[in-house]
C-alpha cells in the first residue's frame, strides 16, 4: 500500500514536471523550464529505485540532475535570454496532428510490448540469480561482457561530441 | 598474262586511289602547295585509269582462254548481315563495268588533266580537285559494286560530288542554289530506288547482288517470273532513280541548272558520267527490266519524249552551256530510249561515243568561256575560228560527231538506237501496237533538231566575226588543248568498235554475256537492208539539219529566225522559257510543300512537339514541383512533426 | 515484490514520451525542444527499465545505460548548436531557423 502511495505521488510529480517544461506559464522564463526538467529527473530517479534499477537511478542524478541540468543552466546563463526570447506555443494543426501521432505511437508501441511480457507480475528478486538486480556489479558486467562493443563505441561517440560540440560552439572566423 | 587475282588487286587499286587523292587534298590543303595538289589530284586518276588498262588487258586474257568468262568479284569484307540481308562489299567487273570503268576513269582523268589549266587561278584549287576526286571514287564504287546497296552507295555519292561541285562557288547564291536544285531534285529519284531495293529485299527473295539476283531471275519457277505487278512495280521504282540521276522527264530540271559549276565539272559529271549511271543501272539489271514489258515501254516512252523535248528547247537558247545541257537531256534521252526497247548494247556504245563527244563539247565550251572572260552568251560570240584553233577544231569534230555525220562516232551510235527501235519487240508481242514507231518518228526528229541547234551554237560561236567588242579571245594553254585533242580523236573514232555489222560489232560480242539473258526475251524482227537504208535515212537529216543551221545562221536566209522570232512568238517565248517546267513545278510542288513545311512547323513542331511534348512535360513538373515546395518549409517542427505522423502510419500498419 | 503491475509503468512512461514528443514539435524555442528531448529518452528509459524489473533481465540496464551517455552527447552538441544559432541569428528561435525553406 505505502509502495502504491509513493508510485502515485512520484508519477504525477513526474508528469507535471515534464507538463511544466513545455507549458507556457513555466517555460516562459528558461530558467523555470530548466527546474522543472530537473524536478523530473529527480522524481524519475525515485521511480529508478523502485524498479530495483540502483546504479541507474544513481546516474539519472549524475548525469542530467548533474551535469546535462548544469550545461542547460550554463548555456541559458551565457545567453542571457530574456523571456520575450522565448516564442509561444506554436500550435499549427499539421503540429497537433504531429503531436497527436506521437503519443499514439508511444501508446500503441507500449501496448504491444507490454502484451509480450507475458507474466505481468514481477520477476521474484528473491532468487539467487537476482540477488544483486540492478546493482553497479550486475550491469557492470554486462556492459564489459555482452555489450562490450557498444559500450566502447559509446566512449568514441561520447569523444566525437565533445569535439563536434567545440568546433560548432567556436567562435566564427577561427582564431581569436 | 595477268591472273585473276592480280585483276582483283588491279580493282582496289582502280576504286580506292582517286579516294587517297579525295582524303589528301581534301584534308591537307594548307600543308600541299598548288603543284602538289595538281599532282596527287590528277595523277591518281591516272593511276586508276592505268590500273584499268591492266584489267582490261588481263580481262581479254581471261576471256582469250575462255569465251564464256562472266566476271572478276573481289569482296574486301562483309558489310551487312542481318537475316536474310547479306551484303558484301564486293567490287565486280565484268564487260559493261569495265567499259564503264574506261569510260569514267579515262575520261575522268583527261578532265582532270584539263582542270588544271581550268581552275589555274581558283582559290579553292584543292577542295575542287578534292571534290572531283571523290566524285571519281563514287562512281566506281557505283559501276563496280557487286551489290545494289553499294551501287546505291555509289550512287548516293556522286549525287553528293554533283551537288558539293555545282554550288562550288556557293558564295554566289544562284549557284548554291542551283546546287540545292539538282541535290533535292535527285533525292526524289533515289527515294524511288530506295523504294525499289526496300520491295526487292521484302518481297522478291531479298538478295540485292547482282550475279545472285540474275541467278535467281533466271530459274522459270522464281517468284520473278510469277510476281509480274511487283516486277513491273520494281522496276518502275528503279526507273524512277534513273529519271532523277538521268535527268529524264519529269526530273530532268535539275541539269540545265547544274551549269552554275565549273565546266570541267559539267564535263565529267553532268555530260559523260554521272547523268548516265541511270541508263548504265537499267543496262545492269536488263534481266529484270525485261520481265517487265510495261515498264519496259514506259521507260522507252519517256526517254523519246525526253529526246525530243529537250531537242526543241536547245534550239532557242543562248547560253553556250545551256545548250549543251539541254543537248545532253536530249542525248541521254536516246539512251533511256534505247535501253527501253531493249538495245542495251547500243544504249552503252552511244553512252560511251556520247561521253567523248560530249565532254569534248562541254570542255571546248569551257576554253571558249575562259578566253572571252566569263562570257556564255553565244549572242556576243562568233569569229573564234582564227583565234582558236585548236578549240575550233575539236569542237568542230565533236559537232559534227553528235550531230550524226556519217563515219564519226556519234552517226554509228545513234543509228544503231534507231534501227533497234524499229527492229526489237518483246517476245511476248508489243504492249502497244505501233509504238515502235512512234518511238522512231521522235527520235528522227530530235535528230534533226540536234544537228540543227548544235550547228546553230557552232555558226554563233566560231564563225563571223566577233560581236562582243571588250573580249580579246585567246587560245587556251596546253593542259587545256590536250584533253580537247584526245577527246576529239575519241568522238571521231569511238564508233568504230560498234560498226553496223554482226562480225565487225567489237563492242556487241564484249558485252553478249551481260545482255545475254535481257536479249533472250526479245526479237529482233529488222534486217540488214532495213539497217543500212535507216543509214541513209538519217545522214540525210544530219545535213538537212546541218544545211538549216547553214542557211540560217551563215547562208542566204538569215533572216529568218528573226521572222520566226516575230511571226510564232508564243512558241518562241514557249521555248525559251522551257515550256514553263519550273515555272509549274514552282506553283504545283515546290510552293504547295513549303506552305506545307510552314503549317508544319508552326502545328507539328512548335505547338504539339514544342509546345506540348517539350514544354508540356517541364510546365507540368514546375506545376508539382511548386506545389511540392510548400512542404519544403524550412521548418525543422514541421519535419518533425511528419516524421511523427508517418511512424504512426507505418505503427498502425505493422504493428 | 513490486505491487504496481506493468501497465501503470507503461502508461506513466508512454505519458513522458508523448509530452517530450509535443513539446519538441510545438516550442518555438530551441533550449525548450532540447529538454523536452530530454524528457522523452526519459520516458523510453522509464520504459526499458520496467521491462528489465518485470522479465528479471539485468542486460537491460546496459542498453539503458548507454542511452544515457548517447543523451549527454546530444546535449553537448544540441547546446552547441544553440550557441552557435545564437551568434548567427542573435536567437535560439526555431522559426527564424528556417533557411532549408525550399
Amino acid at each position: 500500500m505505502a509502495e502504491q502511495i509513493v508510485f502515485y505521488v512520484l508519477a504525477v510529480g513526474t508528469v507535471l514536471g515534464a507538463l511544466a517544461v513545455i507549458m507556457p506559464p513555466f517555460a516562459r522564463n528558461p530558467l523555470h523550464a530548466a527546474v522543472a526538467l530537473l524536478a523530473t529527473f529527480s522524481l524519475l530517479a525515485g521511480l529508478f529505485v523502485m524498479l530495483s534499477a540502483h546504479l541507474l537511478a544513481i546516474l539519472q542524478i549524475l548525469v542530467y540532475a548533474g551535469a546535462v541540468m548544469v550545461l542547460f543552466i550554463f548555456v541559458i546563463m551565457l545567453l542571457n535570454l530574456r523571456r520575450q526570447d522565448f516564442g509561444e506555443f506554436r500550435a499549427t494543426p499539421w503540429k497537433i496532428l504531429g503531436g497527436v501521432a506521437a503519443f499514439l505511437v508511444a501508446v500503441r508501441v507500449a501496448m504491444v510490448a507490454g502484451a509480450s511480457v507475458a507474466n505481468s507480475t514481477a520477476a521474484d528478486l528473491g532468487t539467487p540469480a537476482l540477488q544483486s538486480f540492478g546493482g553497479a556489479y550486475d550491469v557492470g558486467w554486462a556492459l564489459t561482457t555482452r555489450f562490450f562493443l557498444p559500450f566502447e563505441a559509446t566512449s568514441i561517440l561520447l569523444l566525437v561530441a565533445i569535439i563536434g560540440a567545440l568546433v560548432v560552439a567556436r567562435r566564427e572566423g577561427g582564431a581569436r | 598474262m595477268i591472273k585473276e587475282t592480280t585483276i582483283q588487286s588491279l580493282l582496289y587499286l582502280i576504286v580506292f586511289a582517286p579516294l587517297a587523292g579525295a582524303i589528301l587534298n581534301g584534308l591537307f590543303p594548307r600543308m600541299l602547295s598548288r603543284r602538289a595538289v595538281s599532282v596527287i589530284g590528277v595523277g591518281l586518276p591516272f593511276v586508276s585509269f592505268g590500273a584499268t588498262l591492266l584489267a582490261l588487258w588481263g580481262f581479254l586474257g581471261l576471256r582469250a582462254a575462255n569465251p564464256e568468262f562472266p566476271f572478276v568479284t573481289a569482296e574486301l569484307f562483309q558489310w551487312i548481315v542481318s537475316g536474310p540481308i547479306h551484303v558484301d562489299f564486293a567490287l565486280y567487273l565484268d564487260p559493261l563495268s569495265l567499259v564503264m570503268t574506261l569510260i569514267v576513269t579515262g575520261i575522268g582523268s583527261l578532265i582532270h588533266l584539263y582542270s588544271v589549266g581550268y581552275m589555274h587561278d581558283d582559290a579553292s584549287y584543292a577542295r575542287y580537285f578534292s571534290h572531283l576526286n571523290l566524285f571519281l571514287f563514287s562512281m566506281l564504287l557505283l559501276v563496280l559494286g557487286r551489290s545494289l546497296l553499294l551501287l546505291f552507295v555509289g550512287w548516293e555519292g556522286v549525287g553528293l560530288c554533283s551537288y558539293l561541285l555545282i554550288g562550288f562557288w556557293f558564295d554566289d547564291m544562284a549557284k548554291a542554289v542551283a546546287g540545292k536544285k539538282a541535290f533535292l531534285v535527285n533525292r526524289i529519284g533515289d527515294f524511288g530506288f530506295l523504294i525499289a531495293l526496300f520491295f526487292l529485299v521484302f518481297h522478291l527473295g531479298g538478295t540485292l547482288d547482282i550475279p545472285d539476283l540474275r541467278e535467281v531471275v533466271a530459274n522459270p519457277t522464281s517468284i520473278f517470273r510469277t510476281d509480274t505487278a511487283m516486277v513491273t512495280l520494281v522496276t518502275l521504282m528503279l526507273f524512277v532513280g534513273a529519271t532523277g540521276k538521268s535527268a529524264q522527264i519529269p526530273l530532268y530540271v535539275w541539269l540545265p541548272d547544274a551549269m552554275a559549276g565549273p565546266t570541267p565539272v559539267s564535263a565529267l559529271i553532268h555530260a559523260a558520267t554521272m547523268v548516265t549511271a541511270g541508263v548504265y543501272m537499267i543496262a545492269r539489271l536488263n534481266f529484270l527490266f525485261v520481265l517487265s514489258p510495261v515498264t519496259m515501254a514506259i521507260v522507252a516512252t519517256v526517254g523519246a519524249a525526253t529526246a525530243i523535248f529537250a531537242a526543241s528547247i536547245g534550239l532557242v537558247q543562248n547560253d553556250i552551256k545551256k545548250v549543251l545541257a539541254y543537248s545532253t537531256v536530249s542525248q541521254l534521252g536516246y539512251m533511256v530510249l534505247a535501253v527501253g526497247v531493249g538495245a542495251f548494247g547500243a544504249g552503252v556504245f552511244h553512252l560511251m561515243t556520247h561521253a567523248f563527244f560530249k565532254a569534248c563539247l562541254f570542255l571546248g565550251a569551257g576554253s571558249v568561256i575562259h578566253a572571252m572572260a566569263g562570257e556564255q552568251d553565244i549572242q556576243k560570240m562568233g569569229g573564234l575560228r582564227r583565234k582558236m584553233p585548236i578549240t575550233h577544231a575539236t569542237f568542230l569534230v565533236s559537232t559534227l560527231a553528235i550531230a550524226g555525220v556519217p563515219l564519226l562516232s556519234g552517226f554509228f551510235s545513234k543509228d544503231e538506237i534507231l534501227f533497234k527501235v524499229l527492229a526489237l519487240q518483246p517476245a511476248a508481242g508489243p504492249v502497244v501496237p505501233g509504238l515502235n514507231g512512234l518511238w522512231f518518228a521522235m527520235g528522227i526528229g530530235a535528230a534533226l533538231m540536234t544537228a540543227l541547234y548544235m550547228f546553230r551554237l557552232y555558226f554563233l560561236t566560231f564563225s563571223g566575226e566577233l560581236r562582243s567588242h571588250d573580249a580579246h579571245p585567246h587560245e587556251s594553254p596546253a593542259t587545256m588543248t590536250i584533253p580537247l585533242i584526245v577527246l576529239a580523236v575519241g568522238a571521231a573514232v569511238a564508233g568504230y568498235i560498234g560498226l553496223p555489222h554482226p562480225r565487225l560489232n567489237v563492242l556487241e560480242h564484249w558485252l553478249h554475256p551481260v545482255f545475254a539473258d535481257g536479249a533472250a526475251a526479245l526479237v529482233n524482227t529488222g534486217s540488214h537492208a532495213l539497217e543500212y537504208g535507216l543509214m541513209g535515212v538519217s545522214t540525210v537529216v544530219a545535213f538537212l539539219g546541218i544545211g538549216l543551221a547553214w542557211a540560217m545562221y551563215r547562208g542566204p536566209w538569215r533572216e529568218v529566225p528573226g521572222r520566226l522570232h516575230a511571226s510564232l512568238g508564243g512558241m518562241y517565248r514557249t521555248l525559251w522559257n522551257k515550256y514553263y517546267v519550273d515555272e509549274a513545278y514552282d506553283a504545283v510542288i515546290v510552293r504547295p510543300l513549303i506552305a506545307g513545311s510552314r503549317w508544319i512547323h508552326r502545328w507539328i513542331d512548335a505547338a504539339l512537339i514544342d509546345g506540348i511534348g517539350v514544354n508540356g512535360p517541364a510546365r507540368v513538373l514546375a506545376f508539382v514541383g511548386g506545389a511540392a515546395r510548400r512542404l519544403a518549409c524550412g521548418d525543422v517542427q514541421a519535419y518533425a512533426a511528419a516524421l511523427a505522423i508517418g511512424l504512426a502510419i507505418l505503427v498502425i500498419f505493422v504493428l | 515484490m513490486t505491487a504496481i503491475p506493468l501497465s501503470h509503468w507503461l502508461v506513466l512512461a508512454t505519458a513522458l514520451f508523448a509530452i517530450g514528443a509535443i513539446g519538441v514539435i510545438t516550442r518555438r524555442n530551441l533550449l525548450i525542444a532540447l529538454m523536452s528531448l530530454e524528457v522523452m529518452l526519459n520516458g523510453v528509459a522509464l520504459a526499458f527499465l520496467a521491462f528489465a524489473r518485470f522479465r528479471g533481465d539485468v542486460s537491460v540496464h546496459a542498453a539503458v545505460f548507454i542511452v544515457m551517455a548517447v543523451a549527454a552527447a546530444e546535449v553537448a552538441v544540441g547546446l552547441a548548436l544553440a550557441i552557435a544559432m545564437w551568434r548567427h541569428n542573435g536567437s535560439v528561435d526555431l522559426d527564424r531557423a528556417a533557411r532549408l525553406k525550399g
